[in-house]
């Protein structure tokens, strides 16, 4: 494994591995001295072409807690702004001696090319509204953590899936590990081809919620409405989506005892999920955060702390 | 991925190789190195600490610490020190899967610590155990004990414990069985290949 691109590059295997080690990681952050040497001397270079406070950050504190050196270029202010090309800014910023790529990028397979131009690792951190495979990990890691072993656990994710990445990096995943998903959104907010996803689909949160519809839940994953990707009108008000499919405090009393609520940030509190729910005790959005952290020291682990791939 | 982890073998006969050690020596050699320990420990007051080093140090660690207890009737606290991260040949031989680290009940900071793996060679281990060691604490003392010492350092490093020299040549494999981890206590030395 050379990259991280999709959530589908990762076997069973693969995966349960880096929860595993993300595991491992996570001791230390109950540590005075959080720092293992096993980066030393590597340079991480965070290039985000998209707003972002939670991954960056994570993904730096992960290099950094891994003694790595990080650097963080973002668009804005970098030569990107005044009209050079996606590929030479990464071309220039290879050529530095950099030792692997965290890239977010707006475009849909962005990260992709750029993994064709460059020769080292390439890690995606968001690509569009097409795949964000750390944040599938850690929240593999997060339900693990509350509900053992994936295998024939079943998941609702819930909200705009059609501009979600985390959603698609999500169903694979998941699916990867053994789990059942089952996506609900309005009509307007299924990505089109949803057909072809590994996952059940419904438009009734109600009936997924009480088991109705697909069989019991076992935990509930959240999408923010994204805004700034919508163009048109996906649904008539706020209210409305609200009312149709906002985890609300009625709605929370149909989750069984167990069942964690997940949500990859940033919340848009009253719109996809009420206060009770983001602050209750079946929220496990912090444990999400913290869990962004191990699982991503895991990944740079497996990617760069040994030889690399052996030229062919 | 999985190379350096070797098949169980159940019947340390059935094996290739020279047994050294059957199980009644190695409950025999492990309790000799329980007493050398107890004599130097209850100098201290026995404020000391065994950690062992996984795979195989950390049920030898806790073997130690249950015999130590029998012959001295002080339970020392023991715990476990993964060294994967602090190993220098990462780069070289690949990444490899984590294993656990286990605080001692009380810390490390200003006891004796007792490092216990089940052989001592180059000594590369031991060295990334005192690495990864002082980020979890300050001991007063670091000790080495191994169940078998069998040569070819690399390091300006000896144990202060040892349950059974054994000269080998550098092809020769040693492999030290645990029930804990194989299902029978054995050691053996095998010809390399």
């Amino acid at each position: 494994m050379k990259n991280l691109l999709s959530a589908a590059d990762l076997s069973r295997e693969d995966a349960v591995e880096i929860l595993d080690t993300a595991r491992r990681m996570q001791e230390v952050q109950t540590r005075e001295v959080k720092k293992l040497p096993p980066l030393r001397g590597r340079t991480v270079v965070n290039l985000f072409f998209e707003d972002s406070t939670r991954t960056r950050s994570s993904f730096e504190i992960a290099g950094k807690w891994l003694s790595a050196d990080v650097i963080n270029v973002s668009a804005k202010g970098s030569s990107l702004s005044k009209g050079e090309s996606l590929r030479d800014t990464v071309l220039t910023v290879e050529a530095m001696g950099v030792d692997a790529l965290v890239v977010r990028h707006h475009a849909s397979g962005a990260v992709a090319r750029i993994a064709q131009w460059v020769s080292c690792p390439v890690l995606n951190a968001g690509d569009g509204t097409h795949e964000h495979p750390t944040q599938a990990l850690l929240d593999a890691y997060t339900l693990r953590g509350r509900l053992g072993v994936l295998a024939d656990r079943h998941v609702a994710i819930v909200g705009d899936i059609t501009h979600s990445r985390v959603a698609r990096s999500n169903v694979l995943l998941l699916r990867t590990l053994g789990a059942r998903v089952t996506l609900v959104a309005p009509p307007t907010l299924m990505p089109a081809g949803v057909a072809s996803w590994p996952c059940e689909t419904s438009w009734d949160l109600d009936a997924v919620l009480s088991g109705k519809a697909h069989g019991d839940v076992d935990a509930v994953m959240m999408l923010r409405v994204q805004r700034e990707r919508m163009s048109g009108g996906y649904f008539p008000t706020e209210r409305e989506y609200a009312i149709g499919y906002g985890l609300s405090p009625e709605r929370l009393e149909l989750l069984g005892d167990q069942a964690p609520v997940l949500h990859p940030g940033p919340m848009n509190r009253g719109l996809e999920i009420s206060s009770l729910a983001a602050d209750g005790p079946r929220s496990v959005v912090l444990d999400q955060v913290q869990a962004g952290v191990a699982v991503r020291m895991a990944v740079l682990y497996r990617l760069l702390a040994g030889p690399g791939e052996v030229p062919v | 991925m999985a190379e350096h982890r070797r098949a169980p073998v159940p019947d340390p006969r059935g094996a290739e190789g020279t047994v050294i050690l059957r199980e009644a020596d190695v409950g025999r050699v492990v309790d000799r190195m329980a007493h050398e320990i107890i004599e130097t420990v209850a100098k201290g007051d026995f404020d000391a600490v065994l950690l062992g080093i996984p795979t195989r140090g950390v049920p030898l660690a806790y073997r130690l610490g249950a015999r130590i207890e029998v012959f001295a009737g002080v339970a020392l606290p023991v715990g476990s020190i993964d060294i994967t991260l602090y190993r220098d040949d990462l780069r070289v031989r690949g990444v490899r899967p984590l294993a656990q680290t286990l605080q001692p009940e009380g810390g490390i900071t200003g006891r004796s610590v007792i490092l216990v793996d089940d052989v001592l060679c180059s000594g590369r281990t031991c060295r990334a155990a005192l690495d990864a060691l002082t980020e979890l604490g300050r001991p007063r003392l670091v000790q080495l004990a191994t169940l078998v010492d069998r040569g070819h350092r690399q390091l300006p490093i000896r144990a202060d414990y040892v349950g059974k020299n054994i000269p080998t040549s550098a092809t020769q494999n040693v492999r030290v069985l645990l029930a804990e981890v194989d299902g029978s206590d054995a050691v053996i030395v095998e010809e390399g290949r």
